[in-house]
């Protein structure tokens, strides 16, 4: 059949299309595209000058053949040229082309901007909707630089055609989007919200998209757009299925609009005027009343458009969380759609319940479905079906239903698809965590998820109960216990082999009383399992024989045997060898006392945020752990789901790089001065460190617990943050940052300006000011000697993502800097989007012929991004309970490092870059704060709270930010400054 | 919503068209996965899949798959509409729209997208005005055309030659809107065809 070519007549083509189709084969449709490709270059350098109809036919040509999946490197210009043709049909073209292939070859992006120019003023609304949709579909900076200011124009001027309003009400969209700092807001704003009154259903489509989108971040400016939507949803949804003409859809009334005011609605709280508010209500009611009626139509469109608005509807109901019985209504709803033959609406049903299952007015009617939901998880055919229900069953869950939901998705893992296997493994150790009851449910569940699936046990999981039980002393006999029982199993898990030999190691001691498990048993049981492990859980074994060699003398025989075998003293890898010999020393050059003392019990682990759930929040998006919400954990499971009571005075983190008696790390604070070696550092701890000191620097204890860490400080924010830029330098070959990188840094955190850095030979200083989210910062370079610093050039480095996140230009300087004289280098930074590390400054230079260099972290944090926000009271109480997704939060509870002064932490706090806000807090001692971090991308709204406690010293400091990684990010930031 | 794809059932693309700005290489990437992971899934699933820190909504007609990638807050029904009234376009514009329609005449099924979606929004949704602006352009266009034929006869155009064939397949000619009773549908109702609807 010959294609329908309606309307055109461009035979060429249609030929070329037909040939490449009947090509056999790939290499017989390359060979004809090619052959195409040289025809049509050779038609557009020949010195006849083409006509307009042979350029458009070329340059469609060209475009199928890009479709098609092939490079495309000439025919621009013709399609710039085709721009300009006063034939519709050419233009037209011309517009597809650029629009499709655009690059931002500035040269001829001025050429198109010229075409669109003349086309936007030719009064031609054919002409001018053809140029709105190539700004539109295009987007670009340049684009926006030439147009952002004439496109609000075009928008509300009175004698624009309805069809160019839509455009162009769409292009500004999409302008705004892209760059929004291009766009300028101003009179035209008001009028733009008037849209929504249109006459033109069309316009008023079109206009609530912008709306949306501008009020996001200019929420005050488009404040009367609310009561106007609400009162064109309340038209459309009471009106009959016909009203609307062309714009019913299957019986529904314009679908498409409601539920765009539906989501304009949802960037604002409930109307504040009882009347608007009435009518909104009375429209919510309506949909949910509709929803019940016989359908008008067996077509499934009719269906869908109806439900899409009633998902909308719920959706709004569920932000404004505040009515109750709307709420209740919407779960009834979807409790029938749970189990709906349609796929589609069983599983947004399943999506949506998530989101009632976190509020607290629909919790308790979510949870009557436990059932269908179980019965879901079963018998889905489709695994992401399934996945909601999985999701569901975790945010539904509270105590009173726990043990349940646990031993079902424990079931289902069984049989449960790879995909989603870790994340079920990570939900329910986090259940069984928060809800556990007695503290054996729990070592009972993740051994049982060890077993059924140990291969997607993470490290966190594993490291988690191992906390659990050292924080716990009534549930480490059992502990002991059971995991001796689980790894009599003939084929264990390796996962439960760590887990067995860290808990044997500890606690042992606790069920050797009992001949079954006497320590020869539970030595032979461990070192059964010992070849066929890692490295990494061998070496950890070898910790738990010393420890055994301590608690259970009867078998140091048998123990130093197994170290000095020629299979361990001499081991290829390094690790194991090294922890044979040195444990092989300590066991017979140590007393019992000193052996005692420095293999005694860990201490107990700082309370800290689980980092299972940070791991969970990675694998899914914002909204993933709404079952953890903190908020409705009632006060008395703190000490039992909370894991353990803060212990500051006594514990300290031990340090991520305290090494296996310091040999791969720089030696910590507390250890005796540079060791040379192993050995001199052994014979160190035993000659220098009094016995008594419980804490010794690196003592094995910490030395194990730190295998036990994640790799990093404050494991969660390590997590979630990038490499370490020492492991990933970046494009440049730069060192890693000097060890006071961090310090210097946390020094600008709340201040712009100061001496980032000084020594012997040279000074940095700051200056820096940021507005929105631009900053400009001036680095000042001081040769402190009286010789020339050559080749000197600093250099700013991205490591990791950031270079996505934040852009900084730098200006070169001067590569000899004289004595004693001092250069200027200016930064230009813009911040694209949240980022979590700084950027690297790496200086070079030789000073007396010898090299030098240095790194250290640019003083660009988050929160220079800030701008201070000031609210009332209740307003601020109304977004905090916005943000009350488990992951919004962050929270850090430490110690005072400086006098706790009020005018201080007002100071730094300000210098943070939020608002304080007075009168919030009921206790005039607390600091509260609001403020919006500006990125290009996006903004993030941001609150926080600070609680001084005078008498112990200490602080409690609460960030609640739309965005997760922020949150915890500047929690981190912070804290570090009080 | 951030793009569109069509694409047969042998995952060939057949219209592409994205509303974020994404290097050609990207674009390759996120085709080639999703083409994949749409192919494999079977008839009876769900319309919607979480991709990325997207949701997938996608819909076969017939040989071909329409598949749109939208936001987390997003409305998946109103989605899956979208794709339903851009084919409903599609086919009262060529009548009866198969495959082989949108293969020969793509620039036109662009030119329908554009007026129906601008910049990722829907921009107009009553099918008269969508048609309508396409029409008028046709008319520009046919008048253009008359023109050019009475040039062209005087010019003598030798390089467009015999009138274009194509070998058939069965599927790509088959109507996208008529065949969809030959889906099965979740609901089994039978015929969508959308000609008699309303």
């Amino acid at each position: 059949m010959p294609a329908v070519s309606k309307g055109d007549g461009m035979r060429g083509l249609a030929v070329f299309i037909s040939d490449i189709r009947n090509c056999k084969s790939k290499e017989a449709e390359i060979k004809r595209i090619n052959k195409e490709l040289a025809n049509i270059r050779s038609k557009f350098k020949g010195d006849k000058a083409l006509d307009g109809y042979s350029k458009k036919k070329y340059v469609c040509k060209l475009l199928f053949i890009f479709l098609l999946g092939h490079d495309i490197d000439f025919g621009h210009m013709e399609a710039v040229n085709l721009l300009s043709s006063n034939k519709y049909t050419e233009k037209q073209i011309g517009y597809l082309f650029i629009s499709v292939l655009v690059n931002s070859n500035s040269e001829l992006i001025r050429l198109i901007n010229n075409a669109i120019k003349n086309d936007l003023a030719s009064r031609n609304p054919t002409f001018m909707c053809l140029a709105l949709h190539c700004i539109a579909n295009v987007g670009s900076r340049e684009m926006g630089e030439a147009f952002a200011a004439d496109i609000p124009r075009i928008l509300v001027a009175g004698d624009s055609m309805d069809s160019v309003k839509q455009s162009a009400a769409l292009c500004l969209l999409r302008l705004y989007k892209a760059s929004p700092d291009l766009v300028p807001m101003g009179e035209w704003t008001a009028r733009v919200v008037h849209l929504l009154n249109d006459q033109h259903m069309g316009v008023v489509t079109a206009a609530v998209s912008l709306i949306t989108c501008l009020c996001k971040k200019n929420p005050d400016d488009f404040k009367t757009c609310i009561s106007l939507a609400v009162s064109r949803l309340s038209r459309i949804v009471s009106s009959a299925s016909t009203d609307l003409q062309d714009y019913t859809y299957y019986f529904v009334p314009a679908p498409w609009l409601s539920v765009k005011l539906l989501r304009l609605l949802q960037c604002y709280p409930p109307p504040e005027d009882a009347a608007v508010k009435g009518r909104l209500v009375e429209c919510l009611e309506t949909v949910l009343n509709k929803a019940q009626e016989p359908p008008k139509s067996k077509k499934v469109q009719h269906s869908n458009a109806k439900n899409a608005i009633l998902f909308e509807t719920i959706s709004l109901i569920i932000h404004y969380d505040s009515e109750p019985n709307l709420l209740v209504r919407a779960c009834n709803q979807l409790g029938q759609f749970l189990q709906h033959r349609e796929t589609n609406l069983r599983y947004l049903a399943l999506e949506s319940m998530c989101m009632l299952a976190s509020s607290e007015f629909s919790h308790e009617a979510v949870k009557t479905h436990i059932d269908t939901v179980i019965n879901a998880l079963k018998t889905e055919r489709d695994v992401s079906v399934r996945q909601r229900a999985a999701d569901l069953l975790y945010a539904m869950c509270d105590r009173s239903n726990a043990k349940q939901i646990v031993s079902e998705m424990l079931r289902y893992l069984e049989t449960a698809d790879y995909a989603i296997r870790e994340e079920i493994v990570l939900k329910v150790a986090i259940l069984a965590e928060k809800y556990a009851v007695d503290y054996s449910w729990y070592v009972d569940t993740i051994l049982n998820l060890i077993r059924i699936a140990g291969d997607y046990v993470s490290e966190e999981v594993w490291y988690r109960v191992l906390q659990i039980v050292t924080n716990r002393d009534d549930v480490q006999g059992y502990a002991a216990k059971t995991v001796f029982e689980a790894l009599q199993a003939p084929a264990c898990h390796e996962n439960m082999v760590k887990v067995g030999g860290y808990i044997l190691g500890e606690f042992g001691n606790l069920i050797a009383g009992d001949p079954r498990s006497s320590p020869p048993v539970q030595f032979s049981l461990l070192h059964s399992k010992f070849h066929l492990c890692s490295v990494a859980t061998r070496a950890l074994l070898l910790s738990t024989y010393i420890k055994f060699i301590n608690l259970f003398p009867e078998t140091k025989a048998t123990i130093q045997g197994v170290l000095r075998a020629g299979s361990q003293l001499r081991n290829a890898d390094v690790e194991l060898q090294q922890r044979a010999v040195e444990y092989l020393t300590l066991s017979s050059v140590a007393s019992t006392d000193v052996l005692a003392t420095v293999l005694e019990e860990m201490p107990p682990f700082p309370e800290r945020e689980s980092s299972i759930l940070a791991k969970l929040k990675r694998k899914k998006g914002p909204g993933a752990g709404s079952a953890l919400d903190d908020g409705r954990r009632d006060p008395s499971s703190n000490d039992i789901n909370g894991g353990v009571e803060p212990t500051p005075s006594t514990v300290s983190t031990p340090s991520p790089s305290a090494d296996l008696l310091g040999l791969r790390a720089a030696p910590p604070p507390a250890a005796p001065p540079a060791p040379a070696s192993a050995g001199n550092l052994l014979v160190d701890v035993f000659s220098d460190g009094p016995p008594a000191q419980p804490s010794l620097g690196p003592t094995p204890e910490q030395a194990f617990l730190s295998e036990l860490e994640p790799p990093a400080p404050e494991s969660p924010m390590a997590l979630l943050a990038d490499p370490a830029p020492a492991a990933d330098p970046g494009p440049e070959d730069i060192g890693p940052p000097i060890p006071e990188a961090d310090d210097l840094l946390n020094k600008f955190v709340c201040k712009n300006n100061g001496v980032l850095f000084e020594n012997q030979l040279l000074q940095i200083g700051v200056k820096s000011e940021f507005r929105q989210n631009l900053g400009r910062m001036y680095l000042f370079y001081g040769n402190k000697t009286s010789v020339q610093f050559q080749n000197f050039s600093p250099t700013v480095v991205h490591p990791g993502d950031l270079q996505t996140q934040l852009a900084v230009q730098t200006k070169r300087v001067a590569a000899q800097v004289d004595g004693g004289a001092q250069v200027q280098q200016v930064l230009n930074i813009e911040c694209l989007r949240d980022f979590l590390t700084p950027p690297l400054l790496s200086v070079r230079f030789r000073y007396g012929g010898a090299p030098q260099s240095l790194t250290l972290k640019l003083p660009v944090t988050i929160n220079k991004f800030f701008q201070p926000t000031e609210m009332a009271a209740q307003d601020f109480f109304q977004r905090w309970k916005q943000l009350s997704l488990p992951l919004q939060e962050a929270q850090k509870i430490f110690k005072a490092n400086h006098p706790m002064d009020a005018e201080v932490t007002k100071a730094k706090l300000l210098g943070f870059g939020s608002a304080l806000l007075d009168n919030v807090d009921p206790n005039p001692e607390n600091f509260v704060g609001a403020g919006i971090i500006q990125t290009k991308a996006l903004q993030v709204g941001c609150l926080l709270r600070l609680e001084p406690n005078a008498q112990a010293q200490m602080y409690r400091l609460t960030l609640r930010t739309s965005k997760e990684p922020v949150s915890r990010h500047l929690c981190e930031l912070l804290a570090q400054q009080f | 919503m951030q793009f569109m794809l069509l694409f047969s059932r042998q995952g060939k693309l057949r219209l592409q068209k994205w509303y974020v700005p994404l290097s050609d290489k990207e674009k390759k990437k996120i085709t080639r996965e999703l083409v994949q992971t749409v192919l494999a899934r079977k008839p009876k699933m769900c319309s919607f899949l979480e991709w990325r820190d997207l949701k997938i909504v996608y819909k076969r007609y017939a040989s071909l798959y329409f598949c749109c990638a939208i936001e987390d807050q997003d409305n998946e029904l109103i989605t899956l509409e979208i794709i339903h009234r851009y084919v409903e376009l599609l086919d009262k514009y060529f009548g009866s729209v198969c495959e082989l329609d949108i293969i020969f005449n793509f620039e036109k099924a662009y030119f329908i997208l554009d007026e129906f979606l601008l910049g990722g929004e829907v921009q107009e949704t009553s099918k008269k005005n969508v048609l309508k602006a396409i029409e008028q352009a046709d008319l520009l266009q046919e008048f253009q055309n008359q023109e050019r034929a009475s040039w062209a006869e005087v010019a003598s155009r030798h390089h467009e030659h015999s009138a274009p064939t194509c070998s058939v397949s069965g599927a790509e000619s088959c109507c996208i809107t008529t065949a969809l009773g030959e889906v099965p549908t979740e609901e089994g109702r039978g015929t969508l065809s959308i000609t008699d609807s309303v």
